[in-house]
């Protein structure tokens, strides 16, 4: 087979790689993308993409989060399928584009065509039914439920199987999915009760034995990191899709 | 009662730093929420009854004047004397004169959260009625000398200790910090004040429209007592707080304390119609309800005329992240959590509560919870909107957010201000997120 055929053959996803991810956890993206492709899919960058938006429309500038909403809509065009390494923004897609732009009809639409087409990484390869497979364990995880992961998008159980098949034991925190404590810029206006949060998530995933957080979103990532670097003796915190690579390595 | 962002953090630091407090509030929280869980998962269909609450309350509030006509109408039949209060002040003034007509010198209370929010107390002292709050939660705090912290639960920052000492202060005799002896101490104290005192103040948790009643619901037995034993009984509710017939208020009831505390119904539920008739052996001789507005019925017809379906269970505040490590008290205001975050600014003034909006990582926990699905997450983007419509966000950050925005326009821009940003950042505080050394688009073009 000449390779234009193995091309046609070959599944392709458009990687919207978030902003937090493309300039402080270039990692993540740089995971996914090797993760996707030993999977067999082919991996697309649309190179104008930037934000969702969703700081912006959190923090009540809706305006600028319309704006940044259509601009993402626009450079996700003619991508059959779009997945990302984040919850949260793939929730802001998925169930506020459509609330954002509700006064213009023809990008609802398009918000709302978006939607249809844009996953979380873990839902896509769970919907697709790949991911990594070993019959070795490699030891104790424990897996942060990211907020709009598990109550907007409503997924919880595709990370953990992920996971499972990869080779890790999945060990539960009391509450999995109480909130890391970032909020965006709810981190920098409010500190204290911010990192309050965060220290309580990092003593509940203490207790479970794990060495490894673990969460699938970047915001969650770099929130319990910055905290766990003024703890003693905290665990390992990894995206997700970093774990999963390493795994299929 | 107000909550600017520096005092907001200020009075959470203050609890932050207190482990008793924090060791309180996350085994109090736990334990409410645990058990709603359990008692929701109870009911054949918890969520589709959540949703069937939401749009009967949804349509009371899209028609509230013809329910509470029907009301009037059938409380006046049973002899019940209905006021109409615009504001907190008039609520007070029109208590006042009926607790003046009675020559009453001592009034005993139970738990109302509307009387918290018109500061009733204040202004019946303030006339020299001696005023003994009755629930034991609301004795303590009232002892105190503070705010409630916890919509249900409103002494649930304190010990057993420091309530001995309250007690003691109180009495003038050491009491033991053992929980039994402590609610036996409360129990005999609060007893004479029942029958002595000429006015009993109530709140209400549900009026029911095609009758004319007011149901309140309590552990104690105490709403039941300041009810029936004083010879007047004046009730006070909000407009938002009616079901147009028994079979709503059916659905209430069924989701309020399982919601609140997860018992199928709360111990004591009492319904009031009107004052003693001739039948009765007891019961107060005069029923008064005092109707409070106090800005609720500027938020009918808003984008914010969801928050009125709430019905007070607390449930929000037990799940609340922030709550749970900020406290009641943070929030300057008798409402606190989620729904006080969203209330306080509603009712109180947004320019006086800047900080509660932003009281949030808008984790969407309390949405999840609501018996009445009431969506406080998008409700508090709304506030937080709105406060930067009226200027109440600080300029360099509302420069700093629109300069942001304009950035991230463009693919290109972001890149160049990436690369500055790796630069700037070694003079930046360490609490900003550190930038990456090579972006993840310099990796892809370079790979």
């Amino acid at each position: 087979m000449n390779e234009e055929l193995i091309n046609q053959r070959q599944p392709s996803v458009a990687l919207f790689v978030t902003c937090l991810v493309d300039q402080v956890h270039p990692e993540v993206g740089i995971a996914t993308v090797r993760l996707l492709e030993r999977l067999g899919f082919k991996v697309l960058f649309p190179a104008g993409q930037t934000c969702c938006g969703q700081p912006f429309y959190n923090s009540g500038f809706p305006a600028e989060a319309r704006r940044l909403a259509k601009k993402t809509i626009e450079d996700l065009e003619g991508f059959d399928t779009v997945v990302l390494p984040s919850g949260s923004c793939t929730a802001m897609i998925r169930a506020e584009y459509s609330h954002l732009l509700a006064e213009e009809a023809e990008w609802k639409r398009r918000g709302e065509e978006l939607a249809g087409r844009t996953f979380e990484l873990s839902e896509f390869l769970s919907q697709q039914g790949v991911g990594p497979q070993t019959g070795e364990v490699y030891g104790l995880v424990t897996y942060h439920d990211s907020c709009h992961m598990c109550r907007i998008l409503k997924v919880r159980e595709a990370p953990r199987r992920l996971l499972e098949e990869a080779g890790f034991e999945v060990v539960e925190m009391r509450e999995p999915d109480r909130c890391c404590g970032f909020g965006g810029l709810f981190s920098q206006r409010m500190p204290e009760v911010s990192s309050a949060m965060t220290e309580e998530k990092l003593r509940q995933a203490a207790e479970t034995g794990a060495r490894t957080v673990t969460t699938a979103d970047p915001g969650c990532l770099m929130q319990m990191r910055r905290i766990a670097e003024r703890l003693p003796d905290s665990p390992e915190i990894e995206h997700l899709a970093v774990l999963l690579e390493r795994q299929n390595r | 009662m107000s909550a600017g962002m520096r005092e907001f953090r200020q009075r959470a630091q203050i609890a932050l730093e207190d482990a008793r407090l924090q060791n309180a509030l996350e085994n109090a929280t736990g334990r409410f929420w645990n058990s709603r869980r359990e008692a929701l998962e109870r009911l054949p269909d918890s969520d589709g009854l959540r949703d069937h609450f939401k749009e009967m309350r949804a349509a009371t509030l899209a028609d509230l004047a013809p329910h509470w006509r029907t009301f009037e109408k059938m409380a006046e039949m049973h002899g019940t004397r209905i006021h109409w209060a615009q504001t907190g002040e008039e609520a007070s003034r029109i208590l006042l004169q009926v607790a003046g007509e009675h020559g009453a010198k001592l009034a005993v209370k139970n738990k109302s959260m509307t009387s918290e929010e018109i500061r009733l107390n204040h202004s019946l002292e303030a006339s020299g009625i001696q005023t003994v709050e009755t629930d034991l939660g609301e004795w303590i705090v009232q002892l105190a000398g503070e705010d409630p912290s916890h919509i249900i639960a409103p002494a649930i920052h304190k010990t057993k200790e420091q309530v001995a000492d309250l007690f003691e202060a109180e009495a003038g005799k050491a009491v033991p910090a053992d929980i039994p002896k402590l609610t036996e101490h409360a129990r005999r104290r609060l007893r004479g004040r029942f029958l002595k005192a000429g006015i009993g103040i109530s709140g209400v948790n549900i009026a029911v429209a095609e009758s004319g009643s007011l149901v309140l619901v309590t552990n104690e037995g105490n709403g039941r007592m300041v009810t029936s034993l004083p010879p007047v009984h004046v009730a006070i509710v909000g407009i938002e707080k009616i079901a147009p017939t028994w079979a709503d208020a059916a659905v209430w009831l069924s989701l309020l304390a399982r919601s609140a505390t997860g018992q199928p119904l709360s111990i004591y539920t009492n319904v009031i119609t009107g004052p003693r008739q001739e039948s009765d052996p007891d019961g107060p001789l005069e029923v008064h309800l005092i109707v409070l507005d106090n800005g609720r019925s500027d938020l009918l017809g808003t984008k914010y005329e969801e928050a009125l379906q709430c019905i007070r269970c607390g449930a929000c505040l037990n799940v609340c992240p922030v709550y749970r490590e900020a406290g009641g008290h943070a929030y300057g205001s008798p409402y606190s959590g989620p729904i006080g975050a969203v209330i306080s600014p509603l009712l109180f003034g947004l320019e006086r509560n800047v900080a509660l909006p932003q009281a949030s990582s808008l984790c969407g926990a309390c949405l999840d919870v609501c018996p009445a699905r009431i969506d406080l997450p998008r409700m508090l983007i709304e506030l937080r909107s709105d406060s930067v419509e009226k200027g109440l966000l600080p300029a360099p950050e509302r420069i700093a957010e629109l300069a942001a925005a304009r950035v991230l326009e463009q693919a290109g821009l972001m890149e160049l201000a990436g690369k500055i940003g790796r630069i700037g950042q070694r003079f930046a505080s360490k609490d900003l997120p550190k930038l990456a050394d090579q972006s993840f688009r310099e990796w892809w073009r370079n790979r």
